[in-house]
């Protein structure tokens, strides 16, 4: 990319005995969305920290815009952030909130001063700095609420507020911190799509923590799937999704959670799940253990058996309104499966306590046994679909 | 840097507090003429602690007079709480007549201090022949409408469920109070306790006025009996003596350091 | 007629209620009610100790106390000390547990030092600050002479008295002040913190400004009425170090209620004292609740 707006560069840090981020290495381009996603404890938000200035690395650079901000503390670094808690000063009404950032900039000790207002260049600044307060305001629909203490507003319009004071500065860059957490499930949504709509109108390069895939995967431009303090895959959703680098990035992303399966490799790079060959053209070596990874979406259940399938036993139903939830166990080593269709299609399999199982070719992801993605061998000797 | 600067501040600061601490001690280990002697030494050349302490401890009954604080505060604080947590108990989770004229009491009395109603209590007590007697220095506190205050705070916070629980296996409201409630509220009552005890073992005022044996004075009476008995500037025994006065509560801080800090505070904030 | 369910059950609550509370109800009435009645009774009469004869004054009982110069001073002196001691204590408790507060290592060391004098007892610690005092062998003149000062008449001049009581009152109070204010800084988000230096919050200063002082107000407003509230107090340091001398400097509101009702024996004029004395506290308290209420920050 040209020259990245956020340059984190082998970033390591500890707190003490523990290590908490390690190797990381991550450049965001002007005006990106970028979301770290991981479960909690995976590193996000100190390596959020990390690049706001409020926690030095133990090693390794931060890059702005091409300079190195290592050694700046986070005051001097101009980038805005936004808190779970929203962090807004209890004892002051939301244009307060919004206006101080502004204030602290561009007005000095002297001039913050209650009758400095007096000075006729300072009720100018100050003037502007209300303009500039009252169009955030207005962006976010939270104009009649100026005057409120935040102890006198709803969560959802906390959470403007707290956007608002990030807005209000035009920063170099944004950084938010599980900012929907707090929220209920409903507002969450509504305010996932403020916030991409902020952020497009802005067009300031934008860090996004969060530990809810969802949200990563509907916001972002690109993905950073983070476990154990490293990041696993940086890539675009959709990428993410379907081309998961890694066990734990295709496990971690996507709801239902995909199913996995153990096999082991058979020569002729055929994987299989006891008797039953599941798969061939693996490119591990033979005698290994490899996990199979099917979405949901893409499990098929059938009541005939056949080849490239898998006896799985019928555990439940689960009928959700738009779609079904099939959860079944397979043979051998009994994992859990789940198998989405249409209501219609579950029905069928209603009575069948014993199914087979089997997926397109195109759609099993195979990963080692270190959990890395490996790839298939061109050479095609079975077809694309397989018939009873 | 700054930290340097800090503990600079605060060991000077240190230095202050300790610092009467510190001459307490070493003039008690001082003869008479050493004390006079305006030296700022702190070790004594002679040594006159024997000389002090024995003043210090046969000028004035101490032993007694330290039982005697203990009795006192410790049947206080007992007393205290067995009034207010059933009191506290029922203002809080209760409804029933009279509930806010029983608060409003409360409220009075956290605005009377003992000191204004001293002169009817004391010719009360007069009347009654309860002068001199361990029982007048404890009676007027067994009521403690702070603690009442407090216990209610605490005990607003605790589950109703945990109370409805309670009743629905059939035990009495006095059961809950004491079964239920006090385990619960053992952080409050312990705090309290320790803010009473405090309070109670410096108390001057009502002791000076109710007491004029020096066999019944609590340890701050005793000791102005002590100096009144001293004839003169002994400054070495007056030291001696409140080495001995002051020891007790302070080494029980000592050991219980974070139970004071932590039970003051939670006093202070709830109260 | 029998009584609804409802009802019933009201009645027994009420009456397990009381009786629980019934107890604490008596104690209550006979050792706050009834000897409040009677010291407002009584401050309208010149009663005497022991004396059988009482006259009743009605509100010239009072007239007569607002221009009786010893009660005058007495206020006069005792609202000096409280000006005295509940600043500084205030004060010096804040700076003190703040810096305590960043103090990682030492934390648990200076707070137990500087809370010491709070458990020590105050008469004998006020035994001990007269020999510190002493004008002519005592350590801080000794020292004061050292450093090229002359000594300091502490507690024998009617001028210094005052402030000699209040220097061993700030030491006493400084230790509980600081223990609450920690309690309170400790009590604030970090977030905030992070919040302002993200908004260009730079300086130590600003920090506290923007921060930490609104977030402390409910802190503040408790120590700084509790300080008060125990200058106007203040009593056994007067008993056993000046009984109110000399001439009078350092006679305070308790002291001479205490002289006035027990060594005179004037209870009818003691206890119109008393009843000033409770209407004072009262007023401090209202202020304070009142009048600061509105600028603290509940958040």
């Amino acid at each position: 990319m040209t020259q990245p707006a956020i340059h984190l560069r082998d970033i390591a840090k500890s707190f003490g005995e523990t290590r908490v981020l390690e190797g990381i290495d991550l450049a965001v381009a002007p005006g990106e969305f970028i979301a770290l996603v991981g479960p909690s404890g995976c590193g996000k938000s100190t390596l959020l920290r990390i690049a706001a200035g409020l926690e030095p690395p133990d090693s390794g650079r931060v890059i702005l815009d091409g300079r190195d901000v290592t050694a700046m503390r986070a005051a001097d670094r101009d980038m805005a952030m936004v808190f779970q808690s929203y962090a807004l000063y209890p004892h002051l009404t939301a244009r307060q909130n919004m206006a101080l950032p502004l204030a602290m900039r561009r007005l000095d000790g002297f001039e913050r001063l209650p009758f400095a207002g007096l000075l006729p260049a300072v009720r100018a600044k100050r003037s502007a700095i209300q303009q500039e307060v009252a169009s955030a305001a207005e962006m976010l629909k939270i104009s009649p609420l100026l005057d409120r203490k935040p102890a006198q507003m709803s969560g959802g319009q906390r959470q403007r507020v707290a956007l608002g004071r990030a807005l209000v500065r035009h920063p170099r860059a944004f950084l938010m911190d599980e900012p929907l957490s707090n929220l209920d499930a409903a507002l969450r949504v509504h305010m996932r799509s403020e916030i991409v709509d902020l952020h497009r109108r802005a067009g300031v390069v934008t860090l996004y923590v969060t530990h809810d895939q969802e949200e990563a995967l509907g916001m972002a431009d690109r993905v950073a799937v983070m476990l154990g303090g490293r990041i696993l895959q940086v890539a675009a959703p959709d990428t993410i999704y379907r081309d998961p680098a890694h066990v734990e990035v295709a496990s971690f992303i996507g709801s239902p959670r995909i199913n996995l399966l153990t096999a082991s490799l058979a020569a002729g790079g055929r994987a299989q799940v006891g008797p039953h060959v599941l798969a061939d053209r693996i490119a591990a070596p033979t005698g290994s253990h490899i996990r199979l990874g099917i979405r949901p979406e893409h499990l098929r259940l059938e009541a005939a058996a056949g080849p490239w399938r898998l006896p799985v036993r019928l555990d439940r139903i689960e009928f959700l309104g738009a779609e079904a939830l099939v959860h079944c166990r397979a043979e051998g080593h009994g994992e859990p499966l789940i198998a989405r269709m249409p209501p219609a299609a579950a029905d069928t399999l209603r009575h069948h306590p014993q199914l087979h199982a089997w997926a397109d070719d195109a759609a099993l992801l195979v990963f080692d046994s270190q959990g890395a993605r490996v790839p298939r061998t061109t050479a095609a000797m079975a077809p694309a679909y397989h018939d009873a | 840097m700054s930290r340097i600067l800090r503990l600079l501040v605060l060991g000077g600061g240190t230095i202050l507090v300790l610092f009467p601490f510190v001459f307490m001690i070493s003039t008690s280990l001082k003869p008479q003429s050493e004390v006079f002697s305006a030296s700022l030494t702190l070790i004594p050349a002679h040594w006159g602690a024997l000389e002090n302490y024995t003043k210090a401890i046969t000028r004035i009954p101490m032993g007694r007079i330290l039982i005697n604080g203990v009795i006192v505060c410790a049947t206080i604080v007992v007393f205290q709480i067995v009034f207010a947590l059933p009191a506290a108990y029922a203002l809080a989770k209760l409804r029933f007549r009279g509930r806010e004229v029983l608060f409003a009491l409360v409220l009075l009395g956290l605005l009377v201090p003992i000191h204004a109603i001293s002169i009817p209590l004391y010719a009360a007590a007069r009347v009654l022949g309860l002068l001199n007697t361990l029982a007048v220095l404890i009676v007027p506190f067994t009521l403690s409408v702070f603690a009442i205050f407090l216990f209610r705070q605490f005990i607003k916070a605790i589950p109703d469920n945990l109370i409805l629980a309670a009743r629905s296996d059939g035990l009495s409201e006095a059961a809950i109070v004491w079964r239920i409630i006090l385990p619960n509220a053992w952080p409050a009552a312990s705090a309290f306790a320790i803010f009473s005890v405090v309070a109670h073992w410096n108390d001057l005022y009502w002791p000076l006025i109710a007491i004029s044996k020096t066999h019944l004075a609590t340890p701050p009476l005793g000791l102005l009996f002590f100096r009144a008995a001293e004839a003169g500037d002994d400054y070495g025994a007056l030291m001696a003596a409140t080495v001995i006065i002051t020891a007790p509560l302070v080494l029980f801080f000592l050991f219980a350091q974070r139970l004071f800090i932590e039970g003051m505070t939670m006093t202070g904030l709830k109260g | 007629m029998t009584p609804s369910p409802r009802d019933a059950a009201a009645a027994i609550e009420t009456r397990a209620a009381w009786r629980l509370a019934g107890p604490t109800a008596l104690l209550m009435l006979l050792l706050l009610v009834l000897p409040t009645l009677a010291v407002l009774a009584l401050s309208f009469t010149d009663a005497e100790l022991g004396a059988p004869d009482i006259t009743f004054l009605g509100l010239d009982a009072y007239t007569d106390l607002l221009s009786d110069r010893t009660f005058k001073g007495a206020l006069r002196n005792t609202a000096l000390y409280v000006a005295l001691v509940a600043p500084a204590s205030v004060l010096l408790g804040l700076g003190l547990a703040m810096l305590i507060e960043a103090e990682v290592g030492g934390r648990a060391f200076f707070r137990s030092v500087y809370f010491l004098p709070v458990v020590s007892l105050i008469v004998a610690m006020a035994s001990v600050w007269q020999y510190l005092m002493h004008p002519s062998f005592g350590p801080i003149n000794l020292l004061l002479r050292m450093l090229g000062f002359a000594g300091v008449n502490w507690l024998g001049s009617s001028d210094n008295v005052l402030a000699a009581l209040a220097l061993i009152g700030i030491w006493q109070a400084l230790g509980f002040n600081m223990v609450l204010f920690l309690a309170g800084l400790t009590a604030i988000d970090r977030t905030l913190y992070a919040a302002a230096e993200m908004d260009g919050v730079r300086s130590a200063w600003d920090r506290f400004r923007t921060v930490t002082w609104p977030m402390l107000g409910p802190t503040t407003l408790f120590v700084t009425t509790i300080s008060v509230i125990n200058a106007v107090k203040v009593f056994e340091t007067v008993a056993t170090l000046t009984q109110g001398g000399p001439a009078k400097a350092s006679e305070t509101l308790l002291w001479v209620i205490y002289q006035e009702g027990f060594v005179y024996l004037h209870i009818g004029t003691a206890s119109a004292m008393a009843v000033v004395f409770i209407a004072l506290l009262l007023f401090l308290l209202v202020i304070q609740t009142r009048v600061l209420d509105k600028q603290v920050h509940y958040g």
